[in-house]
């Protein structure tokens, strides 16, 4: 029982890190129906920048704040100057875009960085009062941080005018800009919430996958199961998702299929969700009068 | 009067196909105007094009300021409110926050308070249901709330794209005796697309006609409704 309770909490403590993933997949998503498959490098980036600035002696918080602060502007600067020319280019197109990104960022963290693996500090104590029998302190805070990053997502789209717009640009790009909304900085806004989204992901994994440049390529893939089972263009749904995904796949993982074979329980879950119920556990259909 | 609103010499394109074939238009300060014509004379297309949604060329002035290159959200900033064809409501978003983004591209947040309380004394439905998704209102209220959402910019210039459009005729009587007072007390101009050529004669003060893309006529509205020609294939009597 303890063993079991135990698979269930650390599948939780990963599925905070999926949740993130699919939250930034989702953003992404809402506003072009386009899943980045580079959402995962571009946080390895980022987290290697966070690896930079502690080397370089910051404290971990403002090594934190100041990394999410540059993975939001290269999120913007990545919309504006690589996405925007495939605006009207077809699909296949902008998957191309997103598969070469991820071979760039991957390449470029391995050639400024190198291949070798390295550790990347915890913010939280080793030994804290909310550690758990069941979760360290790390898990624990990482799942707060997820939740806390949430929380912040959810404020802002709900509760200001920016946020509004952006919801607004999102579904009806046409009568956005009869309100006088600019449609393409919001996509620029949402590419760069995007990355600060992915980067939180990768600064929470990294202690515990180790940072290298591969280092986001399975939980991209658990990200993106979580973002299709709780529906891709519901954030709530996305990042719910996340976290069963991380408990399915530590269950199957511990009883079912072992630890090698894992990752495979995250591909199930996406022929399953596509199969059964394309829109999702969460993504529910919208009733419209026509 | 002077013009709030002229075109000369107005193209339009869907792709390279030209639309309009050189519009001269004008819409007097304060006026109400109507665009008169059958199906695919390029009505829609000139509201589109004053706007900057398609392709165009030849001059737009607006409040003696020219609109080209100007892009559709600049357009709007400078106080034309456009009711598209289709009526354009953000069918996801609530009530209220389809008027919140009316108002997007105000600073003036203390006018906006009472500009919602205005439009919801003109549409009282619309603040009984300002909690629903817009996408649940009857085609009336959607109407009513895509006028709304448009006053919420507090505009010079209101476009109207066929407000008539699919509506039961006690509403659009409703709608057509608002527009009226709007134009009247608070001296928004309008420029009203309408497949309906007797309501919208009532309404405006000058009309066009178009077909195929040029204007075949124009002038008083009482001019119009007496021109033999427009009474039998507009008016049908």
């Amino acid at each position: 029982m303890t063993a079991f309770l135990h698979q269930i909490f650390s599948g939780l403590a990963s599925g905070g890190i999926y949740a993130s993933v699919a939250l930034a997949l989702v953003l992404i998503y809402q506003a072009t129906h386009l899943v980045n498959f580079a959402q995962g490098e571009m946080a390895m980036f980022a987290t290697y920048i966070a690896w930079a600035l502690v080397q370089a002696g910051l404290p971990y918080w403002p090594a934190f704040l100041i990394t999410l602060g540059i993975a939001f502007t290269g999120g913007v600067v990545i919309e504006r100057v690589i996405i925007r020319p495939f605006d009207k280019a077809p699909v296949l197109a902008s998957v191309c875009v997103f598969i070469g990104l991820l071979s760039i960022f991957n390449s470029l963290a391995g050639f400024i960085f190198t291949y070798t693996i390295k550790t990347f500090p915890s913010p939280f104590a080793e030994r804290a009062w909310y550690g758990t029998r069941f979760l360290s302190p790390h898990e624990t805070g990482e799942i707060a941080v997820t939740l806390a990053l949430l929380v912040l997502v959810y404020a802002f789209f709900r509760f200001t005018p920016l946020g509004l717009a952006m919801r607004a640009a999102a579904q009806n790009p046409a009568s956005s800009r009869l309100v006088g909304i600019r449609v393409g900085w919001m996509l620029a806004l949402g590419w760069g919430l995007a990355a600060a989204a992915g980067a939180v992901a990768g600064m929470m994994a990294a202690p515990i996958v180790y940072l290298e440049p591969n280092m986001m390529g399975g939980v991209l893939l658990y990200g993106f199961a979580g973002a299709l089972l709780g529906g891709i263009d519901n954030p709530w749904g996305a990042v719910l998702g996340g976290f069963i995904v991380g408990v399915l796949e530590n269950l199957a993982g511990g009883y079912v299929v072992g630890a090698d074979l894992k990752l495979t329980a995250a591909l199930v879950i996406i022929v399953g969700v596509l199969v059964i119920r394309p829109s999702g556990l969460f993504g529910r259909p919208i009733a419209t009068r026509v | 009067m002077t013009a709030l609103l002229e075109t000369r010499g107005l193209k339009a394109y869907y792709g390279p196909t030209p639309v309009l074939h050189g519009v001269d238009l004008e819409v007097e300060a304060g006026g109400i105007t109507a665009l008169l014509g059958a199906n695919g004379a390029g009505k829609t297309t000139l509201l589109r094009a004053i706007c900057a949604m398609v392709r165009r060329e030849g001059e737009v002035r607006f409040a003696d300021r020219a609109l080209d290159g100007l892009a559709t959200e600049d357009v709007v900033r400078l106080g034309v409110a456009h009711v598209p064809d289709g009526r354009g409501t953000f069918v996801h978003l609530t009530v209220e926050e389809n008027l919140r983004l009316g108002a997007y591209t105000r600073a003036d947040w203390a006018r906006v308070a009472g500009d919602f309380e205005r439009v919801y004394a003109y549409f009282p439905r619309l603040r009984e249901r300002r909690r629903q998704q817009a996408g649940t209102l009857s085609g009336g209220e959607q109407q009513m709330l895509a006028i709304s959402r448009a006053l919420m910019l507090s505009p010079k210039l209101l476009l109207l794209d066929e407000p008539s459009f699919g509506l039961a005729p006690l509403v659009v009587k409703d709608i057509f005796r608002i527009l009226r007072t709007i134009n009247r007390e608070e001296s928004v101009s309008m420029l009203v697309v309408e497949q309906n050529a007797t309501l919208a004669l009532d309404l405006a003060d000058h009309a066009y006609l178009l077909e195929t893309g040029r204007v075949v006529m124009s002038g008083t509205a009482a001019r119009i409704r007496g021109d033999e020609s427009v009474r039998k294939s507009y008016l049908g009597y």
